[in-house]
């Protein structure tokens, strides 16, 4: 086991109490502020070199969302560590209930390529705001993205406390047989399934960010000029290697008329005649993936773009029209710049399809009626929902982000995270006096004694509150 | 005992839920950016789906109706298993619980080993199971082949530590009282006392005085103290009778499976009674030197599911609560901090994950969804986020999106 040594020396510092202070968890959080201000050009080169990913689009998302996570906790962070005072019965009045927020302990946070910075540290904010040790495992898959977080990251942290791992899948499975007191995984349900496996053998609770097809709903009453251009947004940002993007439309044949003239329209105006020639659009992580989008390309039928090149892992943005469920589009996350459309003749049918397959990350609907989209809510399950947009829902740090089912268990995001990374401790203190308020509830038992524990103890039915 | 444990402190969580319901359902609207100041943000709290509840023995009515109070106020269907061994229970919840319940969402199943094995190969939605941690990992092993999330109410050894300062009858009544009800088969109960030899010598005295007042000088003739459910559950603990030296009680019928109220004294940490969590009316305490040792002793060790600490001083149980981890805690007396329903309850580590009791029962039957409405217009406000991109969208973008950081908050 080459990583029992790093693991129990990061314990032994945990139950040193070295992060438990305030003070400590705010100087490791601003580190880590400073982390992304001094090597964001780096990042933004590496994610570049990685994944193809445009500047803008990396600032945005591995820079500047970190950024408001970080301010969001910092803000609040003296307020979230406090202990939690709560309502007492009638017996402990003079008592003191709260809840204490303590630290898990050691956790392992292991991240995706395709939000390679992002993925870890926001995980990573909640983790060390809550008081953990942190054991930080990067993809391997964005090779030097991962450089950096190995190389740079612990110079700005404690390296006591936190650390940083990298390998492949062999590794990861060595360093999974290790007892974590808390495990964080973005990734695949297939992988999300080993590691939950691996977590029940030391009882380790989890947060599983997974993923799944995220599907589109657009009614017939809608902007489809608007539609289009939020749906072309989610689905080809980051060349489409988004957990919570749009992953297929569903709408009726009329339109999808529509949508086809809109869409290209959109795509023309992100990325002009020729996309590959943009800066403004990514390219697919790897060879493999590459090839696996690539076979996607033979459902249904290309209405739009469809053009790709092997050398520099090029798909083009691209629109398939008249998709059957049966095809291999549909049979698996796309998490490519491809948007299949799936014609359906009504809303009810659009639910309906989306209800007999496995809850997705994200759902979405676009409507101008209002009660539409409230519809869709109502009748389905998913992680997240939007409607009327793509992707934004996951900015505002208000909001819990997670799945549901085959996309992942437990949330995060602001306050989410610190409480994920937290125990919540139920605390009674009681007087080594007042023996007499005790005494009804000692053996030799009696009706009496029953009554006054009662009377003490009881919560009492009120009338029905009403919605306010 | 049966009336308060299986009786009131369910209808508490049932009057809780009642009176709050319409409360925890509701959309719960959240604090936005400024780019979101015309949209509606809101977590929306839904149901999971098919949930499965494992119940133990031990408190054989209260241990599933509290969690399935949670899950029927968050809106799913439930499957219950009660567990085999209380037998009469058992067949109490399988006969009459459906006819109180509409019989197309809510089902008993009954079994042992063999059934739940069959039932947990099934894909729940939720699985809340209450028992002992070797079958907790085998629930969550089986979860995690379908991705369902879990609560598991385990246990330990509950330490409860003595400081020499303290009101030794109090304590002593307080802490009898804790490891004797339900004949110790209690998920919280004080499993094993830390003190110094001192405060041991003072101890036994006041516990003899304790149990005698609680069940009298012969306990078996006392109507109000319990019996090991199991013939299997009595030899066990019987056999840890050997360790350290029987101060109080010791004294065993195998027909009506009864243990006295017992005191081990001087047992050493590598005796039987400290090997396993004992769910039984023995007592064993282990003397230390100091609190310091005590905290040791217990970080030492897997982390249990209720911490006690006895002490006038309130800076000792302040220090013992800080540098110790548990499920909870409580100071200066036991169990009573699971009857507060503001409070949760769960494990950490071995003992457990999750939590439930009162709102945190509906939390966790509760997916909590994230939801965004925005408007079909306002277009140009998305504007600034599309390619191309320049440097100027980018300054837009960040202004309406930003959290800025503020001067540090102080702690009120």
């Amino acid at each position: 086991n080459p990583f029992a040594g790093l693991v129990s020396h990061l314990r032994a510092s945990w139950l040193s109490g070295k992060t438990r202070p305030m003070e400590y968890r705010v100087a490791q959080l601003e580190a880590l502020g400073h982390f992304l201000d001094d090597k964001k050009q780096q990042i933004l080169e590496a994610t570049a070199s990685d994944l193809g990913k445009p500047p803008f689009e990396a600032e945005l998302s591995e820079i500047f969302l970190c950024k408001n996570e970080l301010h969001e906790t910092l803000n609040n962070l003296s307020r979230w560590m406090k202990d939690e005072h709560v309502d007492k019965n009638l017996a402990m009045q003079l008592d003191s209930a709260f809840i204490r927020k303590d630290p898990y302990g050691v956790v392992l946070i292991i991240a995706p390529w395709n939000y390679p910075i992002h993925l870890c540290l926001v995980p990573l904010i909640g983790a060390i705001a809550a008081g953990n040790c942190v054991i930080v495992k990067p993809s391997e898959v964005s090779k030097k993205t991962e450089r950096i977080v190995a190389e740079a990251l612990p110079n700005y942290l404690d390296k006591d406390c936190f650390a940083v791992v990298t390998g492949g899948v062999q590794e990861t499975t060595k360093l999974l047989e290790n007892k974590f007191d808390y495990i964080f995984f973005t990734g695949t349900p297939p992988v999300g399934r080993i590691v939950m496996t691996a977590a029940a053998k030391h009882l380790t609770p989890v947060t599983l960010e997974l993923g799944g097809k995220n599907p589109c709903y657009v009614s017939d009453t809608c902007d489809v000029t608007n539609v289009a251009r939020r749906v072309a947004w989610g689905r080809f940002f980051n060349a489409g290697q988004t957990c919570i993007a749009p992953d297929y439309l569903l709408c009726t044949k009329e339109m999808q008329e529509k949508l086809i003239p809109a869409l290209r329209k959109a795509i023309d105006d992100f990325y002009g005649p020729n996309p590959r020639e943009s800066p403004d659009f990514g390219r697919i992580v790897s060879d493999k993936q590459f090839r696996r989008v690539q076979r996607l390309l033979g459902s249904g039928r290309v209405a739009i773009g469809g053009q790709t090149d092997e050398a520099e892992r090029y798909i083009a943005p691209t629109v398939l029209v008249d998709v059957q469920p049966s095809e291999p589009i549909m049979q698996e996350e796309i998490f490519g710049p491809i948007l299949p459309i799936v014609v359906i003749a009504n809303m009810d049918e659009a639910i309906d399809f989306i209800n007999s397959r496995e809850r997705p990350l994200a759902l979405y609907a676009f409507s101008s009626d209002d009660k539409v989209v409230n519809h869709v809510l109502e009748q389905t399950s998913s992680g997240g929902f939007c409607s009327n947009d793509t992707l934004t829902h996951m900015t505002l740090t208000s909001l819990p982000f997670g799945g549901i089912g085959n996309s992942g268990l437990g949330m995060h995001h602001g306050k989410f995270s610190f409480d994920t990374f937290s125990h919540h401790r139920g605390c009674l203190k009681r007087g080594m006096g007042w023996e007499p308020l005790n005494a009804p509830r000692y053996p030799p038992y009696s009706q009496q004694k029953f009554g006054v524990i009662r009377a003490a103890a009881k919560v009492t039915r009120k009338n029905d509150c009403t919605l306010l | 005992e049966a009336f308060f444990s299986e009786i009131l402190l369910c209808k508490n969580e049932l009057n809780v839920t009642l009176n709050n319901l319409c409360h925890w359902m509701k959309d719960e609207h959240v604090d936005k950016n400024l780019v979101m100041q015309l949209d509606s943000a809101f977590i929306r709290k839904d149901p999971y789906g098919v949930v499965l509840i494992i119940a133990p023995w031990n408190y054989p009515i209260h241990l599933f109706l509290v969690p399935l109070i949670g899950a029927i106020a968050a809106g799913n269907c439930a499957i219950i298993k009660p567990s085999e061994i209380s037998k009469n229970t058992e067949r109490l919840v399988a006969e009459t619980l459906s006819c109180y319940l509409d019989t197309d969402c809510f089902a008993v199943v009954t079994g042992g080993v063999p059934e739940t094995t069959r039932l947990l190969e099934n894909k729940f939605d939720y699985i809340f199971f209450t028992g002992i941690p070797p079958v907790g990992r085998i629930v969550m092993t089986a979860a995690a082949k379908h991705l369902t999330p879990v609560t598991l109410e385990l246990g330990g050894k509950n330490p409860c530590y003595v400081s020499d300062t303290c009101d030794v009858t109090n304590v002593a009544r307080r802490v009898a009282w804790g490891r004797f009800f339900n004949a110790g088969q209690t998920c919280i109960a004080p499993d094993y006392l830390l003190c110094t030899i001192e405060m041991q010598e003072k101890l036994m005295p006041a516990l003899r005085e304790a149990i005698t007042e609680f069940f009298g000088p012969n306990p078996r003739e006392s109507p109000d103290f319990g019996r090991i459910v199991s013939d299997k559950q009595f030899r066990r603990l019987r056999a840890l009778l050997g360790s350290g030296r029987v101060a109080l009680g010791g004294q065993t019928d195998e027909a009506e499976r009864y243990i006295a109220p017992t005191v081990l004294a001087d047992v050493q940490p590598s005796d039987p009674a400290m090997q396993e969590e004992i769910f039984g009316p023995i007592l064993p305490i282990v003397v230390i030197a100091n609190m310091d040792e005590a905290i040791d002793f217990i970080n030492a060790r897997p982390r249990p599911l209720a911490l006690y600490a006895f002490s006038c001083d309130s800076k000792i149980v302040n220090q013992v609560l800080e540098r110790t981890s548990s499920g909870g805690f409580c100071g200066n007396d036991t169990l009573m901090h699971v009857t507060l329903t503001s409070l949760p309850f769960g494990g950490i580590g071995n003992s457990g994950l999750g939590k439930y009791h009162g709102k945190f029962t509906f939390d966790t039957f509760t997916h909590h969804r994230g939801c965004l409405h925005r408007n079909m217009g306002l277009e140009t406000l998305n504007a600034p986020r599309y390619p191309p991109y320049t440097q100027q969208k980018l300054g837009l973008l960040t202004t309406t999106f930003e959290v800025k950081r503020r001067g540090t908050c102080t702690l009120l």
